[in-house]
């Protein structure tokens, strides 16, 4: 499974309008804690979801410390034509990472 | 005129120069910088941000916006960000839509370090921007615990 997961309908008609809903898992460390010294631990979080439907994009969201760990965002897509959906994480420290999901559009 | 007078004058003069101006809340410099200053109107259900008002745990607080649009070519939402008033940064998440996204609703978790008015700004694509703020009450903060 890897360190997304996606939901999305994996058949739709064309036109149909799909909720996708993403997560991926991550801490989201914002800068502000302490560590037991006292010392600020460093800010490490996703900074940019993106999703593509086939080759075009159609979602993305840049995110702040502000956004809870183990993002989680949902969005809304209009089912066009059988595709591969990928949704992509990036973020500090060279986090990357992306899952697909392929749908069939009838 | 003579040296006393000249400096009493100015010292007078110089407690009626304008104090320094206040500092612009950081919610307002982070909207503004999102708006690029365009002006915000509110009201008129032209965007709807949906948050619980009692939070019992504010390090994954959900939140929806949803932005009534037909979502066309000619006219629909562009980016919705949502704001945290008080919290240590405002920003909170920034969404770029498009007519390919059918519908102008999209979902996160926020954490909430304190009670606090939560803000949801939409550029639509005619260059205007609309906002909703809901006041919420946070029992549990985030932010601050190890």
């Amino acid at each position: 499974m890897g360190k997304g997961i996606v939901h999305l309908l994996r058949q739709a008609r064309r036109g149909q309008l799909l909720e996708v809903r993403a997560t991926t898992l991550h801490p989201m460390e914002t800068g502000q804690r302490l560590d037991s010294l006292g010392r600020p631990l460093a800010r490490d979080i996703v900074r940019r979801i993106e999703c593509r439907w086939g080759n075009d994009l159609v979602f993305a969201a840049d995110l702040f410390p502000a956004v809870a760990a183990n993002p989680y965002v949902s969005f809304f897509v209009v089912a066009t034509t059988s595709a591969v959906v990928t949704v992509r994480w990036r973020g500090d420290n060279g986090f990357e990472h992306q899952e697909a999901v392929s749908v069939e559009v009838l | 005129m003579n040296p006393r007078r000249a400096l009493l004058v100015a010292g007078v003069g110089s407690l009626l120069i304008r104090p320094a101006r206040a500092t612009v809340p950081a919610l307002q410099q982070a909207v503004a910088a999102f708006t690029g200053g365009v002006p915000v109107g509110s009201g008129g259900q032209r965007v709807l941000l949906q948050i619980e008002p009692l939070v019992d745990n504010g390090n994954a607080v959900p939140v929806m916006v949803t932005v009534p649009s037909p979502m066309t070519a000619a006219d629909h939402v562009r980016r919705i960000a949502v704001f945290a008033e008080h919290n240590p940064q405002p920003e909170v998440i920034v969404f770029e839509l498009g007519p390919h996204n059918g519908r102008a609703q999209v979902g996160t978790r926020l954490r909430l370090a304190t009670s606090q008015q939560v803000l949801a700004v939409a550029q639509f694509s005619d260059g205007t921007f609309w906002q909703h703020a809901l006041d919420v009450v946070v029992t549990l903060a985030a932010c601050i615990e190890i």
